[in-house]
């Protein structure tokens, strides 16, 4: 990986990482660590396209309804079915080709707002899926195992949605950073608990972020309806939030691209900073690999442990700052299809690296995107995605599916796993 | 572990323990008085109404002086805090404990219904069923913990089994076949979690996420591409509760446990089963032994895989039975994510009983019954919304993983896979 040692810092940590890393893999060329570092998620997700279109092919209709006929005429119409479902599915993300040069010719700038608009909606789709998988991705690389992103979020919604509407007469140059930070620290409030309970206790932190998510659920259900429910309201939704806290759009309706996502990409490089650049990022990332041996160089557990979660947290809870401020400008009940679930699926398809993370979240934000179109177009409930993304995740976490599948030779150098250590601890 | 029976003895007997647990009772004893007794009128009466609606029965109705009764919990409670601060009870804390909590519990009640009338069985018929999909789910985490693997796919497998039990049972027309149906998808989504867990070496986490997530996909797509456009594939109808002759006669008693349906007579023989199997045989002294210890169960010629697989197996179809419920076993239809959660609930409850079959069933029946108490809340006219009684199981469970009222004994080698030398 991008793990390169800089040469100042050659100490005897660095030296017990890469003892620990199993060899460092520095010393082949390139193109063969790209070759390896990609192979398996690309092939996972090229897996993962092949399967969901046998779903589609499977659950068609006009498959059965012509399989009387012959059974070639039901592959037909199967391909048929996955070909048009796959294709509102590229017209949807990225936009259709044809549309887009007829709009450039045509000049009118309502039509060339729409012909792009699929495109610049797949990213802001991307930005949730973004940050909360930055959480997850930051915890796994600490040794934590942050399945509460999704509660999480929610705070981090709640506390922004709350900075958002109630404080009034600021400037936005004030007002939004204000509301961000709010919502990083709900989410980090939300993963402090947990993070502290883990290493005072010993309290496994699966358990206790499962717990806080529904917490976290039941505490937005009572807000929303009673302190911080629109005072005209019957519905379980927020008062809008004041313009100055809305995060700025680049161009004018129906495009609802936002500042957001170059918040997004900004956090990511950070966090890329701060664990591969950072005396503390190295200290996460050791401990990660090795809390024992970290305790013995002289590393606090404790420390690492409460703040890597808080981190987590936080990055979670811009998740769902970034909905509330730059999309939805309040907070109504399940307005997270589960970013934080589906998170812990690309944390572990962009192998927990900033950039890996940032890539597949890019991806998902497009078929999501992508699939609202399907629906329409194909009649494919949206939720195919959500298979997609198990399928994917399967192979991503079991790659000797894919290498038995592809019949590829295992790696020379053992994959980073990941793995918890037990449950209560003791 | 050789030292965990003698961990077991140090905890119970501990000093500090003994001091903390002296303490809660204590601050129960004085919630009941604080919260309340000092806001309570004299002169009230609380009445507990012991029929549950719809039963025909002549038992009188439970009439309390609420004053009197708040008191006596009250003082009951910190008599059991003195003597458990000078003396200890030992080895009976825990019954202690679960006597005081139900004391501020019951005194909970009569304060909320004073000068009112609660229907004490019908609250109490509400969390027996509640606790039914909670105490399989916990029993399906029973099982496969035991033996070392960690399941939290238990939500993902409800979710799927209660689908499939729905849709089969509406195609065939035979609840019973539908019952078979969620039972083997249960068995099915256990299997992959096996193969990947235990072959494939996957961390069991990651796999249980992997068969939630897809439960969770798969049954919302066939649920909008199927069920709801054809509404008879989502139309199994329901098992009807029956009585068990003379023992639903019992006064009180007997119209609450002996007259319902199926899944909550399952569940107590589930429960009997899994408890004389785990603990007074061969087969559950060689299940536990692979999950304290997997390298010499191997040893002694335990086959440690065969014994994770059967042990998750059996668990995915403990899960699916618990997921049928949801469908032919309550509403009699399939609801996109209908499980909300109670599969995680379950998780919590196995954690609570202490990976224990009975323990499991109690933590399902407090969690059912703080469930069913939240419903009733609005009606009483008590100042808690109801969803803080709602996150009341899981904060519960937070408390008892953080050791704060005696740490748990989980199998010592849960979650980590088994590689042969």
């Amino acid at each position: 990986m991008t793990d390169e040692p800089s040469p100042k810092k050659k100490d005897a940590g660095k030296v017990l990482l890469e003892e620990l890393n199993g060899g460092s893999t520095s010393h082949q060329p390139l193109s063969r660590r790209l070759r390896q570092t990609l192979l398996v998620p690309v092939l996972a997700v090229i897996s993962g396209l092949i399967l969901g279109a046998i779903l589609i092919a499977v659950t068609s209709e006009s498959v059965y309804s012509v399989w009387s006929v012959s059974p070639w005429e039901a592959v037909k119409a199967g391909w048929n079915e996955v070909r048009i479902a796959y294709g509102a599915l590229f017209a949807g993300s990225i936009g259709d080709p044809a549309r887009i040069i007829a709009a450039l010719r045509g000049g009118d700038s309502l039509e060339i707002r729409r012909a792009f608009n699929p495109i610049l909606e797949s990213l802001t789709a991307s930005t949730p899926f973004i940050f909360a998988s930055l959480a997850v991705a930051l915890g796994f690389r600490s040794g934590v195992f942050n399945i509460g992103a999704e509660g999480q979020l929610f705070v981090g919604a709640i506390f922004s949605a709350f900075v958002g509407y109630a404080i009034t007469g600021l400037p936005a140059i004030i007002h939004i950073p204000l509301a961000l930070l709010a919502g990083a620290l709900g989410g980090a409030i939300w993963g402090f608990i947990p993070g502290w309970l883990k290493a005072k206790t010993g309290g496994h932190e699966v358990i206790n972020t499962i717990m806080m998510n529904y917490v976290a659920f039941r505490l937005s259900d009572w807000l929303l309806s009673g302190p911080m429910q629109r005072p005209e309201s019957f519905n379980p939704v927020s008062p809008t939030i004041q313009p100055s806290a809305m995060l700025p759009r680049f161009f004018q309706s129906p495009i609802r691209f936002h500042l957001g996502f170059f918040i997004a990409l900004a956090v990511a490089w950070l966090v890329y900073w701060l664990l591969f650049r950072t005396r503390w990022g190295f200290d996460l990332r050791s401990v990660g690999l090795n809390p024992r041996a970290s305790r013995y160089a002289g590393m606090s557990i404790v420390t690492v442990t409460v703040m890597a979660m808080s981190l987590s947290g936080a990055l979670a809870g811009l998740a769902g700052t970034n909905e509330v401020l730059g999309l939805n400008h309040n907070l109504a009940m399940a307005f997270s299809s589960g970013y934080g679930f589906d998170s812990i699926a690309l944390a572990l398809l962009g192998k927990n690296h900033p950039l890996g993370v940032v890539l597949a979240s890019l991806l998902f934000g497009t078929l999501r995107t992508g699939a609202t179109r399907m629906q329409v177009v194909a009649q494919i409930p949206i939720d195919i995605i959500t298979v997609l993304q198990a399928f994917i995740l399967i192979f991503i976490a079991a790659p000797a599916i894919i290498r038995t599948i592809y019949r590829l030779r295992a790696p020379e150098v053992e994959e980073e796993g990941v793995t918890i250590r037990g449950w209560g601890g003791g | 572990m050789a030292t965990t029976s003698l961990r077991r003895e140090i905890e119970v007997v501990s000093p500090t323990r003994q001091r903390v647990m002296g303490i809660v009772f204590l601050a129960l004893a004085a919630g009941i008085w604080l919260l309340f007794s000092r806001g309570t009128q004299g002169g009230l009466t609380t009445t507990f109404d012991l029929v549950p609606g719809g039963v025909e029965s002549n038992v009188p109705d439970w009439r309390l002086p609420t004053l009197a009764t708040l008191n006596t919990l009250a003082v009951f409670s910190a008599f059991a805090g003195g003597a458990q601060l000078v003396r200890g009870f030992g080895r009976r804390t825990n019954l202690v404990l679960a006597l005081v909590s139900g004391f501020f519990i019951f005194g909970f009640l009569t304060w909320a219904a004073a000068g009112r009338s609660l229907n004490l069985a019908g609250l109490l018929n509400t969390s027996l069923s509640k606790a039914v999909p909670i105490t399989l789910g916990a029993l399906s985490g029973v099982l496969c913990e035991r033996a070392g693997v960690v399941n939290i796919a238990i939500e993902g497998m409800m979710l799927a089994a209660a689908m499939v039990a729905s849709l089969v049972g509406s195609i065939s027309g035979s609840l019973w076949v539908g019952l078979l149906a969620g039972v083997l998808t249960g068995a099915l989504l256990g299997l992959v979690h096996a193969v990947l867990s235990i072959k494939y070496l996957t961390d069991q986490i990651i796999s249980g996420t992997v068969i939630n997530i897809f439960a969770g996909g798969i049954t919302a797509f066939i649920s909008a591409k199927f069920l709801q456009p054809n509404q008879f594939l989502n139309d199994p109808g329901i098992f009807k509760p029956f009585e068990i002759p003379l023992l639903s006669k019992i006064p009180v008693v007997g119209p609450i446990l002996f007259d319902n349906n199926l899944f909550v007579y399952a569940m107590f023989l589930f429960l009997i089963l899994l408890n004389v199997a785990l603990f007074s045989t061969r087969w559950g002294l060689r299940m536990r032994s692979v999950g304290e210890h997997p390298k010499a169960a191997d040893t002694l010629g335990i086959n440690v895989f065969r014994t994770r697989y059967m042990a998750v197996l059996l668990g995915g179809m403990m899960a699916g039975f618990a997921g049928a419920y949801f469908t032919i076993g309550s509403v009699g239809r399939f609801d996109e994510f209908m499980t909300a959660g109670r599969g995680f609930i379950g998780l919590a409850a196995m954690i609570f009983g202490n990976w224990t079959p009975f323990g499991s069933f109690g933590a399902g029946l407090l969690f059912g019954f703080a469930d069913s108490l939240a419903g009733k809340v609005a009606i009483l006219g008590v100042q808690i919304p109801s969803e803080f009684l709602l996150m009341a199981p899981y904060i519960a469970t937070m408390v008892v993983l953080a050791g704060v009222v005696g740490r748990g004994q989980m199998p010592a080698a849960d979650g980590q896979p088994y590689v042969k030398e």
